[in-house]
């Protein structure tokens, strides 16, 4: 059995920013995650990120692990090992490759496991050729491989238009990126940079079906009315091998929901998602959640969540209250401000509600 | 339009420009950003304070112009790549403009490449008159352009030799 006082399941940003912060308050962390690589999402980002200067805006993804390991020799590393069982008793199973199975008893654990891609219902979506754009990022950014030669976007978020410029750059053709909502959801400088390369993106739109024998061959999309239905007549036909969808993320709540952490559905945050107090500590005194998973958000939410978790398992530990005060109510006010505008209005909505639910889920559920 | 297609109309773009007379007397900056996002590298990016987003991260970025010298050090800070320079006074007939560039192979000095409009279409011959590709500009390439001084402020990308996709 290995013992700590802090696990931290993810090495994303969440993660490494928890694991930080706590061991900067002196307290001894043991960090998994199951890549073989730290960073989560972060080591498919190419481009350079969105946010604030003290976040690291401006510098491109991939690059943005390396700093934030920057002071974490205090922290105990292990990477290719999954968490697999989390339990009442407060022991959690864990596997390092294929078949190195262990016990860790932590005194608090965060878990900053990040987010899962959701997937799209339609005829043909089983076909060799629809990836989810996570997918087509780890071939492309991580391993070097082209996922096609003509790729249909499904979605205009945020992920959607910035996977539509990297394949560009791969010098794969888009032909189209589609979404149904009247907007696009991504930030627009991002869509104009696509915009300009000549890539059309249509709103009011959806994929109808994928075609193909053997792989996709090409993809029916037609315009969506103000119900969101298709518009009879509208139907085109694109030649693409590749149909991506980017149709939006959800918390990965697996060993959280294992052990009972209360939940609630609030689709401005991703769906399911783990009920949690103002320092990100679950129903489970023990169990503190951060970054995507806590709710789907972005990178500088993420890095800005972990400090706050870890600072405040560490407080709970017995470290240093006053310094981890200051952690915690710098944290509470940066993410304040880096949600205080339009595009932070649904996640405003999406933690009111979570908060304002608390109450009655703790009376009322089990 | 502009929130359904990604293409910022004539109205838009227009609003982002200075005064006739700055436009007349020298390089500027014009940032093409129009959304209230959580972002500010480009604040810190200006050697001349020219640009401010000030405390509230979401800020739509502001030009105080008297301070900008068109130097384009912003240009490849901009995360956006929603950043470009307008020299409309490069040379008679003819503007220069910096754009953000970060897809290989990158142009090459003295070769002619289509401009592009902000919805990829293709404008008027552009030749490519400088290339800045500095460590600190961490890969992002800014090319310097001379367009027809009709078309500096429609301008906004290349295609080389007629490829798709802006390549
Ligand atoms: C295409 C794309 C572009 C983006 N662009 C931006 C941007 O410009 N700016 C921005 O701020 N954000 C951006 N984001 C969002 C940002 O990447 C995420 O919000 C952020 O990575 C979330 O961090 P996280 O630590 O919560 O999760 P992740 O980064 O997903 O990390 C989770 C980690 O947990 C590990 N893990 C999961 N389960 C287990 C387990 N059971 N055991 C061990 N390890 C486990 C995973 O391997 C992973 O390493 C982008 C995302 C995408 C997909
Ligand atoms: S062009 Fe130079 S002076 Fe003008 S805003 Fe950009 S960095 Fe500042
Ligand atoms: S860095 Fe670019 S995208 Fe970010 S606020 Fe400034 S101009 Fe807008």
């Amino acid at each position: 059995m290995v013992e700590t006082q802090l696990l931290v399941v993810g090495g994303g940003p969440a993660g490494l920013a928890a694991a930080s912060a706590a061991a900067s308050l002196g307290i001894e962390v043991l960090l998994a995650d199951e890549g073989l690589k730290l960073g989560g999402q972060l080591v498919k980002q190419t481009h350079k990120f969105f946010g604030s200067r003290e976040h690291h805006a401006g510098v491109r993804g991939i690059d943005i692990p390396n700093l934030l390991l920057e002071n974490q020799d205090k922290v105990n590393i292990m990477s290719n090992t999954t968490i697999i069982g989390c339990y009442e008793d407060g022991v959690l199973t864990a596997v390092t490759g294929e078949d190195q199975y262990f016990k860790i008893k932590p005194q608090r654990v965060v878990f900053a496991t990040g987010a899962s891609e959701k997937f799209l219902s339609f005829p043909g979506n089983d076909l060799p050729g629809v990836y989810g754009a996570g997918a087509v990022q780890t071939l492309m950014n991580q391993y070097g491989v082209v996922p096609g030669k003509r790729v249909l976007m499904i979605g205009a978020g945020n992920i959607g238009i910035i996977v539509s410029y990297q394949l560009l750059q791969a010098g794969i053709h888009v032909a189209a990126v589609v979404e149904a909502a009247p907007n696009i959801g991504a930030y627009l400088v991002h869509a104009s940079k696509l915009a300009r390369a000549g890539v059309p993106i249509l709103t009011r739109h959806t994929i109808v079906e994928a075609k193909g024998t053997d792989s996709v061959q090409s993809a029916v999309i037609a315009q969506l009315d103000e119900k969101w239905q298709v518009i009879p007549g509208t139907e085109k036909e694109l030649e693409v091998d590749v149909v991506c969808l980017a149709v939006g993320l959800s918390p990965v709540l697996d060993l959280l929901s294992q052990i009972g952490c209360r939940r609630k559905y609030i689709p401005e945050l991703g769906g399911d998602v783990p009920f949690r107090d103002k320092q990100l500590k679950t129903s489970i005194d023990w169990i503190y959640v951060a970054g995507d998973t806590a709710g789907v958000e972005e990178a500088s939410a993420a890095m800005v969540e972990g400090r706050l978790a870890g600072a405040a398992a560490a407080a709970q530990l017995g470290a240093d209250s006053t310094e981890a005060g200051k952690i915690i109510a710098s944290c509470q006010a940066s993410l304040d401000s880096l949600r205080r505008g339009p595009v932070g209005a649904k996640i405003r909505a999406g933690i009111a509600k979570l908060e304002g639910g608390c109450c009655k889920c703790l009376n009322h559920q089990a | 339009m502009l929130k359904s297609s990604g293409i910022a109309q004539k109205s838009d773009w227009e609003a982002k420009l200075p005064d006739v007379n700055r436009r007349k007397s020298g390089p500027y900056v014009v940032i093409e950003c129009y959304q209230k996002i959580p972002c500010n590298p480009c604040e810190g990016a200006c050697p001349n304070k020219a640009v401010t987003i000030g405390e509230d991260i979401n800020t739509i970025p502001c030009v105080e112009y008297g301070r900008c010298n068109g130097c384009g050090i912003c240009i490849s800070r901009c995360p956006g790549l929603a950043i470009f320079v307008v020299d409309e006074g490069f040379c008679p007939g003819f503007g220069k403009i910096l754009i953000p560039w970060e897809y290989l192979p990158l142009p090459t000095k003295g070769s002619v490449v289509a401009g592009v409009g902000r919805d990829g279409k293709e404008l008027c011959p552009a030749e490519v008159v400088e290339v800045r590709i500095a460590k600190n500009q961490d890969r992002t390439a800014v090319i310097g352009l001379k367009v027809p001084l009709d078309f500096v402020n429609q301008v906004r990308g290349i295609k080389l030799g007629g490829e798709e996709n802006g390549r």
